[in-house]
């Protein structure tokens, strides 16, 4: 514990490359995953390298890995706290008859059309 | 007065001290974790709701531009990393070389974003009274930085968008707020961001950051992290929406 004289962790050069390697690999993944026709997981996936990434940062480019405990209760609280609010707000828009295809305010109907190229 | 590293009286030791600066960090990042969180929020409705605007707005975005840009603030991150090592292990004039670079690399992704947001201005595609997805399919010569064949796939695009959505132009003006909210704010705390490196250096310079203090060089590493991760998420979610074919 800090108290007791707690040294600081020291992450190696060597991990910060192997992570800022397997960053832009996955930065790469996800463009080629965009290409592919995965349906309704094309966000899913890319969400999920999205959320990989991230947790890689956090973990060695933050040093929440080596944190002492309470840190990563504040961390793990955070993304609870985003969970909820993301959850309970997305299970009452898909639950609601209007929510998809809800008309537009007409006001602002502008009636587009592209012209046929010559 | 400078602090380098005095021990305050309620610590036992310059440990303690740290990991107490640190904790304070994080909590203040999860503050902003939420703020963000509620803006993506707002954006995950919009998208579900208007799925059609929101991929003809992304697929109007420059990949090649998302992902250098992607791909200079990830290394910004890295470089970032290393300065905190530097300072970690005491190797002074490495700490300024790293915060040098990453400062160099926060300024090219500003220039890329320059670029970009430049080009929706010239594109009609910034919300408001002149907003037109259709100007530069029915423009082409006005927009003469768009290829013939991204021209001709763009067309296609739109023209299925306004099949399945009449009134695109203002549900893509929705996407467009969320393009130019998102990723303003971001550069927002990337302007933050360089600004506290600037600072940084001029310290690191002056040599005051050691292996016993350099609490600093840490936390505004742990902030220009945070940034990175939003950057992460804001990549596919702005870029990626409806790429494949």
């Amino acid at each position: 514990m800090s108290e007791q004289g707690h040294t600081e962790h020291i992450v190696k050069p060597g991990t910060y490359l192997a992570i800022i390697t397997t960053l832009l690999a996955l930065t790469g993944l996800t463009v080629t995953a965009a290409y592919i026709n995965l349906g309704r997981f094309n966000i899913v996936v890319a969400l999920v390298i999205a959320t990989i990434k991230a947790t890689l940062v956090v973990l060695f480019f933050m040093h929440a890995k080596y944190s002492p405990r309470r840190t990563q209760l504040v961390i793990f609280a955070g993304i609870f706290w985003l969970a909820i609010l993301l959850f309970m707000t997305l299970s009452d828009y898909v639950s609601r008859v209007d929510y998809h295809g809800a008309p537009s305010p007409s006001s602002q109907v502008t009636h587009l059309r592209i012209r046929q190229s010559s | 007065m400078h602090r380098t590293g005095a021990l305050y009286g309620q610590f036992k030791t310059l440990a303690q001290q740290k990991d107490t600066a640190s904790l304070g960090m994080w909590i203040f990042l999860v503050t902003e974790v939420m703020f963000f969180g509620g803006i993506m929020l707002a954006y995950t409705v919009n998208r579900h709701a208007y799925f059609p605007a929101f991929a003809a707005g992304s697929n109007t975005l420059s990949l090649k531009l998302g992902g250098f840009n992607t791909v200079v603030l990830l290394a910004s991150s890295f470089t970032m990393a290393m300065a905190v090592w530097s300072a970690q292990t005491g190797k002074k004039q490495l700490i300024s070389i790293f915060l040098t670079l990453t400062i160099l690399l926060g300024f090219v992704f500003f220039g890329v974003k320059y670029i970009e947001y430049a080009q929706k201005f010239h594109h009609h595609l910034v919300p408001g009274r002149s907003f037109d997805i259709t100007y530069c399919v029915n423009n082409p010569n006005q927009c003469a930085d768009i290829s013939a064949a991204d021209m001709a796939v763009e067309r296609e695009e739109i023209a299925k968008a306004l099949a399945a959505d009449p009134n695109l132009n203002s549900h893509a003006q929705l996407y467009y707020s969320a393009y130019f909210g998102m990723t303003g704010l971001h550069a927002l705390h990337m302007i933050i961001g360089a600004g506290l490196l600037i600072w940084l250096l001029n310290g690191s310079v002056a040599g005051r950051f050691t292996p016993e203090w350099n609490t600093p060089v840490d936390l505004v590493g742990l902030y220009w992290h945070f940034v990175d991760i939003v950057w992460i998420y804001l990549f596919p979610l702005l870029y990626l929406i409806d790429r494949h074919k």
